[in-house]
């Protein structure tokens, strides 16, 4: 299958890509690691008129931590992730998501950027950046802005935020503080699926062992990346015992709008939502009083 | 519809044409410069036979176009044998007997290439976790671990060769 055909541009740095994606408008693609447009383009399913390669945009490929804040250039590959000492030490929640996205080659185009750019409610950096309360990076022709990710996807599948000249740079994560901890769990049918469900959480905890943040993701339970909130929220200012886990998990199912397809009928993948949040947060938990 | 005049490397040899912007590499490779050991499998980026290393990345060359490919230096299966000694891996692949049908064969290479070149010593499980992109409907994966092991060993044995020449002088 050979998609159809196109004009291709490359852009050598950010502000030309804002710039040829403001002439273009909504007829453009910018082209990241491609390892989800391409074979769309080739399946027919998205035909953009123009294609704005940013490949060769070093400068967006980082990650570095500073300030109390991980910044992670949009053109990182999900490779980089894998094998990032500061990621492994500091943020498992990241490994565990970046280790879970198709398979080890198509990581080393893939890029964290077009992971949440895409919005697909199937990919897995959306449910963990909800529940890391991360914040996505726009640039366009006016400049910069900073949006919640939770305000980056929208009500409607593969839909963001973004402007048509806008492109998505960086992702900024709050750093780890004492007592806290968070975890990505993804059933799939084999390497390369996408989930069958998904679940990312991430906990801090006060001084008393209260539940001081809680942020739960959902991934390929509905037809957007799902936050869920009521299963956040009933968690605050309590201790994470297994009577709350467990009661979040419910809160959380409940959440969930899967529809029955060959990965499964609605019912088990609600049921697998339940029983995911409650691995996630057992986990998240262990991580944020100093296990593993 | 754009046409770009690009200029790679493949195996150590230059290669130059004009290509539309949606030729897909794996197409140009193989339609146009005849390089016919790169194979198409599954065409969605799923099973892995098309791959070879783009600046040292294994790279699924159905899902890139060839104009991306443009100043890079790219690495097919054809470039494995040198002057008539196949690599360590072919000898694995061949010793180990892993392969039956063969299709999977030129990617499952790639891609253990680019997994030794980086982990020059990977356990059983990083072997399997490293061609879990790769599909192999034959074999069952058990004789391509131990062909990768094998590579491994002999690639290992050969660079110390050199040191060990250098430390007996």
């Amino acid at each position: 299958m050979i998609p159809g055909t196109f004009d291709y541009l490359v852009a050598r740095n950010v502000d030309e890509a804002v710039a040829l994606l403001d002439r273009h408008g909504g007829d453009a693609k910018i082209l990241a690691g491609g390892q989800s447009l391409i074979p769309l383009m080739r399946f027919r399913i998205a035909g953009p008129t123009v294609l704005i390669d940013i490949n060769r945009i070093d400068s967006l490929e980082y990650i570095q931590e500073t300030d109390g804040t991980l910044h992670i250039g949009a053109l990182t590959r999900e490779a980089e992730l894998d094998s990032s000492t500061l990621i492994r030490e500091r943020y498992p929640i990241l490994l565990d998501t970046s280790s879970m996205v198709a398979d080890p080659v198509v990581r080393n185009w893939a890029t964290v950027g077009g992971n949440i750019a895409h919005a697909d409610p199937a990919n897995d950096h959306p449910a963990t950046m909800l529940a890391l309360g991360a914040q996505v990076v726009a640039r366009g022709p006016a400049g910069e802005r900073v949006l919640p990710i939770d305000e980056f996807f929208t009500d409607a599948p593969f839909e963001t935020a973004l402007q048509p000249n806008e492109v998505l740079t960086e992702l900024r994560i709050p750093a780890p503080v004492e007592r806290s901890g968070g975890a990505y769990f993804k059933l799939e049918r084999k390497v390369g699926d996408y989930a069958i469900a998904g679940v990312a959480a991430y906990i801090v905890l006060d001084a008393n062992g209260n539940v001081s943040y809680a942020g739960i993701g959902l991934t390929n339970l509905g037809q957007v990346p799902i936050k869920a909130r009521t299963a956040e929220q009933s968690l605050l200012g309590k201790p994470l015992d297994d009577a709350q886990i467990h009661a979040a998990a419910d809160l959380a199912a409940a959440a969930t709008q899967p529809t029955s397809d060959t990965r499964g009928p609605a019912d088990y993948k609600r049921a697998m939502a339940r029983t995911l949040t409650v691995r996630a947060l057992r986990k998240a938990l262990a991580r944020a009083t100093g296990g593993e | 519809m754009s046409t770009h005049h690009i200029s790679v490397t493949i195996n150590g040899t230059p290669y130059e044409g004009d290509v539309e912007a949606r030729s897909l590499l794996v197409h140009w490779i193989r339609d146009t410069l005849r390089l016919t050991g790169t194979h198409i499998g599954c065409d969605t980026t799923s099973c892995g036979a098309c791959t070879i290393l783009v600046d040292g990345k294994a790279t699924k060359s159905c899902t890139m176009f060839a104009v991306q490919a443009d100043g890079r230096q790219l690495m097919t299966v054809e470039g494995l044998e040198q002057g008539g000694t196949l690599h360590p891996l072919q000898e694995g692949f061949h010793e180990e007997h892993a392969l039956q049908c063969g299709y999977c064969t030129p990617g499952m290479m790639m891609t253990s290439l680019a997994l030794l070149q980086r982990n020059p010593n990977p356990t059983e499980h990083e072997i399997r976790v490293g061609i879990s992109g790769n599909l192999c409907r034959c074999t069952g994966y058990v004789n391509i671990v131990k062909a990768v092991q094998y590579a491994a060993q002999k690639m290992q044995a050969a660079e110390q060769v050199p040191v060990g020449a250098e430390g007996g002088e």
